[in-house]
């Protein structure tokens, strides 16, 4: 009867310690998740912060692409303004190819191509549409490790009582889906 | 994504029992050191490990700066070299790492490498002279290559394995002196016995303390070889580009500078051998050859 006891005791403090584990694993994948998440947002920041400067420098060379530095004010402006990530994402998404546009035009301007402000600039932007871009990359498997950790058995019995909510991978519609936007030059 | 992981997986697996090996030659050898002192076999085991525990502790704190210092390397901040900065920085991201200290070493000669203990105390370098030659692909290749070390925990593993050859070789010294002073000792009351068993024993030890360090330097270079591969595996899957190392190694290749600065002890740590960078694939080369390694990039690229 007492061997009953303490082999039933012992299997409660197996299963409690193993609820633990569990627990501390998604705690962890969470703050993953986090962190990647904010990284994205610094860069998008930092992003918003050198639009201005570059615009400014490439409007000093080529001043009639007016239709190109109102889309980029308007797009720059819509997605900082933005209340959710759902709603900046595919604003972000546009700016990127937006800016992409600004750099191949600027292509076309010798005299600008050999002002070492805009080289400057350009090398900051092309850095920091890599770190977004590494950035979600990053994001997105620490969300789909999560994803899985929270819906695996016997994970999902705690993970739905915590109120652990599946999150949203940030795609890119265009196609270049999973790889880092490679502006180059040489 | 699955052969990356298999790949690393093995690598690690690989790893792990070659040092597990080391460490058991490092025993035997205390052992044997024991036996010969005319102690027991299990009174050397503890002064082995105490040999590598003092050599461990020196390399952990003082052993990155070390070599920094060695190859006059210099800190630098972003407004130095604002790309460099900026792929190590985007690396950084793609790892989900802290940010390392970032080194430059005039040479015009084209190599780099990282050092440190762990993620939160890493350090990458790279000479000048391979910095102005890639353009930024290929510049976010080598350094992908680099933080690859860093995350996979190549800088301690190096790091550990020259421990663990640095005790063995010195053991082996201790061992070859014991066993002439030993042998002195005895031959003065070998009339008493001892006799035929002790010269038997005697050589064995002899051929052992010579053979042990050349063992044990084979299997860091194994491990050394298996470690580039995985770097350069890891590499691809943070920049998702093989092309940008695969052009930066091939750059690599035609590179006939040698580095000033560079050691036999450090030689592993370099992205291409620093002596020997057209090597072949051999037993007793630090990296595998330029060709297989681009082979094998070249066979991820298709996989992509």
């Amino acid at each position: 009867m007492e061997k009953g006891l303490y082999l039933f005791g012992g299997f409660l403090l197996v299963l409690g310690a193993y609820g633990i584990y569990i627990y501390n694993s998604l705690v962890r994948k969470k703050a993953r998740v986090e962190n990647g998440w904010s990284q994205i947002d610094v860069q998008l920041k930092r992003r918003y912060d050198l639009i201005p400067n570059l615009v400014e420098t490439v409007k000093a060379y080529a001043a009639h692409e007016r239709e190109l530095f109102q889309n980029i004010a308007a797009l720059r402006s819509a997605a900082h303004a933005a209340a959710s990530p759902e709603e900046a994402l595919p604003l972000e998404n546009q700016l990127s190819g937006a800016l992409r546009s600004l750099l191949m035009v600027s292509e076309n301007y010798p005299d600008l191509k050999a002002n070492e402000n805009f080289l400057a600039l350009q090398e900051e932007l092309a850095s920091t549409e890599n770190k977004i871009a590494f950035a979600r990359q990053y994001y997105n498997d620490t969300v789909k490790e999560y994803n899985i950790a929270i819906h695996v058995f016997p994970n999902n019995l705690l993970s739905r009582r915590l109120g652990y909510e599946p999150r949203p991978m940030w795609t890119l519609e265009d196609s270049s889906e999973g790889k880092p936007l490679h502006i180059s030059w040489s | 994504m699955a052969s990356f992981e298999k790949l690393m997986d093995h690598n690690k697996r690989l790893s792990v029992l070659l040092f597990l090996l080391l460490m058991l030659l490092l025993g035997f050898l205390g052992a044997a050191v024991g036996v010969l002192w005319g102690g027991d076999w299990y009174t050397g085991i503890p002064v082995a490990l105490a040999v590598g525990a003092i050599y461990f502790s020196i390399s952990w704190f003082f052993g990155g700066s070390m070599i920094l210092s060695m190859n006059h390397a210099r800190e630098i901040r972003h407004e130095d070299a604002p790309q460099l900065w900026n792929v190590v920085e985007e690396l950084a991201i793609a790892g989900g790492l802290p940010m390392p200290k970032v080194f430059l070493i005039e040479d015009q000669a084209m190599n780099a490498f990282a050092t440190g203990r762990d993620p939160q105390h890493a350090s990458v370098a790279i000479t000048r002279g391979l910095m102005e030659k890639l353009n930024r692909e290929e510049l976010q290749g080598v350094m992908a290559h680099e933080m690859s070390h860093v995350r996979n925990y190549d800088i301690r593993f190096a790091m550990l394995m020259a421990v663990m050859v640095g005790s063995i070789v010195l053991i082996c010294d201790i061992l070859r002196r014991s066993l002439f002073f030993g042998s002195m000792g005895r031959r003065r009351n070998s009339s008493s016995g001892g006799g035929k068993g002790q010269v038997i024993l005697a050589i064995a030890a002899l051929v052992l303390s010579i053979l042990a360090p050349l063992f044990a330097a084979i299997i860091q270079l194994a491990v050394s070889r298996q470690r580039e591969y995985l770097a350069d595996a890891s590499a691809v899957e943070l920049t998702r580009n093989p092309k940008g190392l695969i052009h930066a190694l091939q750059k690599l290749s035609g590179d006939p500078e040698k580095l000033r600065g560079a050691s036999r002890g450090t030689q592993h740590l370099y992205i291409v051998n620093p002596f020997t960078k057209q090597g072949r694939d051999s037993l007793f080369s630090t990296h595998p050859s330029l060709e297989s390694r681009i082979a094998r990039l070249e066979q991820i690229a298709a996989a992509a």
